[in-house]
């Protein structure tokens, strides 16, 4: 950990505005920083959420052409949307959403329902409907935890949970 | 010598070649380098190779202006042209910057109107600039745009209409406007001179009857490069009616197909016996990617660098392709599929891995230095490496060169800015040591990872042939800019992001900066007043300054210094200050 402070210094972060922890370094030993702590539809701890924002919040890094972003992003970008109840899916692009904001907004005229107030420490509060989704890993996650770049690239489908097990998901322990 | 043909001395005149004869002898020196030589001679040669020049490489277009090129050489048929820093590639210039191509077009029209070929990379193409060059140029044959922006297919299409003698239609990873896939039925319905059409960039869909009846009359394509949005039945039909093309893009590759279907695109691409490359791939199922086995066995580049390969797949693919010398592929093959490029490529030269997500933390979907080291053990003639990853260590950087001494360009991405080796947690300067000491040919290094004034130090002593090199969040002080400065005599194009050099690093440089290209800081510790000095001293050096909304007045927020005998430019928008001694 010291020897991470010294060299953040070193680095003149300030100057740059970032934020980084320096992953291998502290938190975890050897292993480079596998970290399962953002896997869970729980709120992430302080630094993990800070570390993967800055890095998607660093303009232009990693070096990757606009073009192949966009090419790659192209893959996944249609998701199913259910809710629990409604008869059949939809689904919507997800691209052509520039932020949380306009999505819960789209799926809330889509699926007629209101999603409540959300906040990093306990979710979405004031409404039955919980939008969530699932990543890469097949893990279900709360909409709006990760960074939206983030979001984009892992979510598989969504889905609004209704009642009971919409409680149990992100809405404090 | 002052003389007359009266006073001629016999001995001088009788060794003097006639002009045509040097004209004819320079012709068949093509490189740029050896014209340049040669034009320094004496002013006989320099005249020759003015008239005789065909062909001019400008690598900074505002290195010179249009009316120096056209009057030094009123010949040229062809012009390749690059205009904005390689940093714009990732947002980091305004969009508004400049290269426009459309001043060197004015010009070229009034003195050189035999342009025959047009390649752009990082410069601004309006749609009316690709009309005036599609009305004013009635030889021109060869349009190449890479990187650039300000188009939409409108401007295709009247290429297209116009240009009666296009033999190539290059349209490569730029910010193009795609209204539709009208553009490719403007081709003339006898048109057939095309050899190379490359139309991957464009996302709306083509007519398949224009393309099918297109490619069955241009008996002389060689590469054709589909976009995603084409069919595998499209794409059969192509292949059996141009079995000899050399370059293949084959679109998307994701349709689901019958057995039979299956088995009849095989044996199309059984009929291919001249495929050096294929690319595409977007969406390619493993399954379909059998299909191209019949076509690899002379392969020598394969781009499957859009595709999210699993290692089992690319390790069936491998053994098919025996003569691989390039291999692009993203890192979901992770360092099992690499192992397999190890066990199944001898003569890979080149390899480049790109990221699946690049801002994914979960190392499952990622490689490691396992991989890079599996691929060095298996490719001994590896000289090109491009690695993106999320961890590395010193040893293994070592050992990957010197199982591969040959390097010429090793660009290295630890994603995460500022990470040091993982398993002792020190710096990469050993890395990057190992790299300049063993590696003598190096010409092209990017770093990355924790790493200290050693590294540069590393640099500047050992890198000698080194001619670009590409530096982001690393250093500790000005020492880390001036070692290279004063040890890389070769530099020729610098780019430095968020590293903590400032003024004095700046002005260590100012011997170099009239021999290379260009100078890229940003986020650096420079300030306006440091670039004001290196402007009065150096006047014939553009210096320019980008400044951000809301920075302070004294800082440098980016800065752009290239030499240039084209005095300051005048199209600068108002984000960008330009400084000279004047």
């Amino acid at each position: 950990m010291e020897g991470g402070v010294a060299y953040e210094q070193g680095l003149n972060l300030k100057a740059t505005e970032l934020t980084l922890g320096l992953p291998g370094t502290g938190e975890t030993e050897g292993q480079g920083g596998v970290r399962n702590n953002n896997k869970r539809p729980m709120p992430t701890s302080e630094t993990n959420e800070e570390e993967s924002q800055a890095l998607a919040q660093i303009v232009g890094w990693p070096p990757i052409r606009s073009y192949r972003k966009n090419s790659l992003q192209e893959n996944g970008m249609y998701v199913k949307v259910s809710m629990d109840g409604a008869p059949y899916l939809r689904k919507i692009d997800l691209k052509v959403y520039r932020g949380y904001p306009e999505l819960l907004k789209a799926l809330e005229a889509m699926f007629k329902f209101a999603a409540g107030v959300y906040s990093e420490r306990e979710g979405y509060k004031g409404s039955e409907y919980v939008p969530t989704y699932e990543d890469k890993d097949g893990d279900w996650m709360l909409v709006g935890d990760v960074p939206w770049d983030m979001f984009m690239s892992s979510c598989k489908r969504l889905r609004i949970m209704k009642g009971s097990e919409a409680r149990g998901l992100g809405c404090g322990v | 010598m002052d003389l007359t043909p009266k006073q001629s001395i016999p001995a001088a005149e009788s060794t003097r070649f006639p002009d045509e004869v040097l004209e004819r002898v320079l012709t068949l020196l093509k490189s740029p380098k050896d014209r340049n030589a040669v034009s320094l001679v004496c002013k006989d040669w320099y005249t020759a190779d003015s008239w005789s020049r065909r062909h001019v490489f400008i690598g900074n277009c505002y290195s010179v202006s249009p009316e120096i090129v056209a009057r030094r050489f009123p010949r040229i048929r062809s012009v390749t042209l690059k205009g904005k820093p390689r940093f714009s590639d990732f947002n980091l210039v305004p969009d508004n910057w400049g290269a426009d191509v459309h001043s060197w077009l004015l010009v070229f029209a009034s003195g050189s109107p035999f342009l025959e070929e047009l390649r752009l990379k990082r410069m601004r193409v309006t749609d009316g600039s690709l009309e005036f060059l599609a009305l004013n140029f009635p030889n021109f044959r060869a349009l190449s745009l890479l990187s650039c922006d300000g188009f939409s297919t409108s401007g295709l299409a009247t290429v297209a209409t116009h240009c009666k003698n296009l033999i190539e239609l290059d349209i490569q990873e730029n910010g193009i406007e795609d209204l539709s896939g009208e553009w490719l039925s403007c081709f003339p319905d006898n048109f057939s001179t095309l050899e190379v059409l490359n139309f991957s960039n464009l996302i709306t869909d083509v007519n398949t009857e224009v393309l099918e009846r297109l490619v069955s009359r241009c008996r002389s394509l060689k590469v054709l490069k589909l976009n995603r949005s084409s069919s595998l039945d499209c794409l059969h039909r192509l292949l059996t009616s141009a079995p000899q093309l050399t370059e293949l893009g084959v679109g998307s590759f994701s349709q689901e197909l019958t057995p039979q279907q299956h088995a009849e695109l095989k044996h199309a691409f059984g009929f291919c016996k001249n495929l050096t490359v294929l690319s595409g791939f977007w969406d390619a199922t493993a399954l379909n990617l059998s299909a191209v086995y019949p076509a690899c066995s002379g392969l020598s580049f394969l781009n499957l660098s859009y595709t999210a390969l699993q290692s089992q797949e690319l390790a069936s693919l491998l053994p098919h392709c025996p003569c691989l010398r390039r291999l692009w592929v993203l890192d979901s093959v992770g360092d099992r599929g690499l192992e397999a490029v190890g066990a199944n490529c001898p003569s890979l030269e080149e390899i480049r891995v790109f990221p699946t997500d690049p801002f994914d933390e979960d190392m499952l979907h990622t490689v490691t230095e396992s991989g890079i080291v599996a691929v060095s053990q298996g490719c001994p003639k590896l000289h090109y490496i491009l690695y993106f990853c999320r961890q590395m260590t010193n040893a293994a950087v070592a050992t990957v060169v010197r199982n591969c001494p040959d390097f010429t360009h090793f660009r290295l991405c630890i994603m995460n800015p500022g990470q040091p080796d993982h398993t002792t947690n020190q710096p990469m300067d050993e890395a990057f040591g190992a790299v300049v000491k063993t590696c003598k040919k190096l010409k092209r290094l990017s770093i990355s990872g924790l790493l200290t004034d050693l590294t540069f130090k590393y640099i500047g002593e050992y890198a000698k042939n080194l001619e670009a090199l590409s530096v982001a969040f690393a250093g500790s002080s000005d020492l880390g800019m001036q070692y290279v400065m004063e040890g890389c005599s070769k530099l020729k194009k610098l780019e430095i992001r968020d590293c903590p050099f400032g003024n004095a690093a700046l002005l260590s440089g100012l011997e170099r900066y009239e021999s290379m290209r260009s100078l890229w800081m940003s986020a650096c510790n420079v300030t306006v007043d440091g670039c004001k000095a290196l402007a009065r001293q150096m006047p014939r050096l553009n210096v320019e300054v980008m400044k951000e909304e809301g920075s302070d007045d004294c800082k440098a927020d980016k800065v752009y210094v290239y030499r240039t005998v084209a005095g300051p430019r005048r199209d600068a928008p108002p984000s960008v200050l330009t400084f000279s001694s004047l």
